[in-house]
């Protein structure tokens, strides 16, 4: 029973595998799906780089295993982007140097999707705590903290980007 | 920094899952693994047999019953944290639960994976130990009833038996009115705190502490109560002067060293957060302090 048969729906779209039960829902989207916007920072939970969304809530794929979601709709980064063009919380980095290296951005734009999913209208102090889960070693949060009041501004307005 | 090799079994039934806990070689339970995982990642833990109870209904729910407000050990730490009738009941939990580790990790950790973890300076243990809360075990051999201070036996340690799970924890409800505090110091948000103070108060007419409950957490090897604390307010008039006497009863408690902090420095917070704790429900309880 080490290997296990496993049903995820990611993206909208439902794969079904036979995997290792040892597999994280990390190395299940980077290696089985090939979806490598999911980065893998620490593997143990701290770095937030590795943040998927999991039926809608935001979780960290390098503490869950694959067989863990089954049944379950998992968003990644790749799932946030429209087919033409950016969504508004990635333009709104892009406007607001809200990445550098990029590394640690897929985790924070699923972060803070939620965030303004549950609280449209968020004070700096709801985006910077939000963050806390979310590390990032050259940007700083200046930009990408700018970049979520921004988004969460363009939302509320209706103007796409 | 890959987990090694294990079978993995999902049961649906309680019982079930005592079944396999029981029979099972070298087996663990795995609630959220917001703690488990990151140790098998690391390989301090390696497991044969991982045991999920994600899909066991029995495991979930909450309920008031006869005064209590009654939690299924794997109810998730966000929805407690939305929970209204947490905030109705135990608002102290309510507050708490928002100091627990990040919301990534909420969404997914449980209550009863917390208290079986026992990490001395987790918000859940001292809060339940605040409450002197019930903690119900389920095994083959049917379910036992152990209060939180029979339960937390040390560093990182519990008396669940090897073929034990926590089912479900009771809190009981105080009287409508009583106040809460709670409050920790951490280098940031969402990290384990250095120290922690979560305090209850019921005050009746003319000021008068009718019950209190003062717990410390992050300070010592397990949550701690501060007996001498309580005595010194339950049946006196509550002022400024009587919260920082009480709250000084802090320095009594044995204090942990690590890189992170020294026992000094704990000593010295857990003095100072037990006040703001204690002042904070005093004002919610109607007090002018």
């Amino acid at each position: 029973m080490a290997k296990q048969a496993t049903r995820i729906t990611v993206n909208g779209k439902p794969h079904a595998r036979v995997v290792e039960a040892r597999l994280t829902l990390a190395d299940f989207l980077r290696h089985e799906l090939g979806l490598t916007g999911t980065h893998l920072g620490c593997e143990h939970g701290v770095c937030g780089a590795c943040t998927v969304l999991v039926d809608g809530r935001s979780a960290r794929s390098c503490l869950m295993f694959a067989v863990q979601a089954g049944g379950c709709e998992v968003t990644t980064v790749e799932g946030l982007t429209p087919e033409h063009g950016l969504s508004v919380l990635q333009q709104a980095f892009m406007d607001n140097h809200g990445l550098q290296c990029g590394f640690c951005t897929p985790g924070m734009l699923i972060t803070l999707t939620e965030l303004l999913r549950d609280n449209p209208d968020p004070t700096e102090q709801d985006v910077r705590e939000a963050l806390t889960g979310n590390l990032c070693r050259c940007t700083g949060y200046a930009g990408v903290v700018k970049a979520a009041l921004d988004a969460a501004q363009r939302l509320r307005n209706g103007s796409g980007a | 920094m890959k987990p090694a090799s294990f079978d993995y079994h999902a049961p649906r039934q309680l019982k079930e899952a005592a079944e396999l806990l029981a029979s099972l070689p070298n087996a663990k339970i795995l609630a959220g693994g917001q703690s488990l995982v990151p140790m098998m990642n690391f390989r301090y833990v390696i497991v044969d047999h991982l045991v999920d109870l994600g899909h066991v209904d029995d495991l979930r729910g909450l309920a008031v019953i006869d005064g209590r407000l009654r939690i299924g050990a794997m109810m998730r730490q966000r929805d407690l944290e939305l929970s209204p009738e947490i905030a109705r009941h135990c608002p102290l939990l309510a507050e708490a639960l928002r100091h627990v580790g990040h919301r990534q990790t909420r969404n997914r950790g449980t209550i009863g994976g917390s208290l079986a973890h026992a990490d001395p300076a987790a918000e859940l243990p001292a809060i339940c130990a605040a409450y002197d809360a019930v903690v119900h075990l389920a095994s083959i051999r049917g379910i036992r009833a152990v209060p939180f201070r029979e339960f937390s036996s040390g560093f990182m340690a519990t008396t669940l038996a090897p073929d034990e799970m926590i089912a479900a924890i009771e809190l009981p409800i105080w009287r409508p009115g009583h106040g809460h505090g709670f409050h920790e110091f951490a280098r940031r948000q969402g990290d384990f705190a250095l120290a922690g103070a979560a305090a209850l108060l019921d005050v009746g007419t003319g000021n008068v502490v009718r019950r209190t409950a003062l717990a410390l957490f992050g300070v010592a090897e397990q949550p701690v109560r501060v007996d001498v604390a309580e005595a010194a307010l339950t049946g006196k008039v509550i002022d400024s002067a009587a919260i920082q006497t009480a709250a000084a009863a802090a320095w009594l408690i044995e204090p942990i060293s690590d890189i992170h902090a020294g026992g000094e420095y704990r000593r010295h917070l857990a003095q100072v957060l037990s006040a703001r704790a204690l002042v904070e429900a005093a004002r919610r309880a109607g007090v002018d302090v």
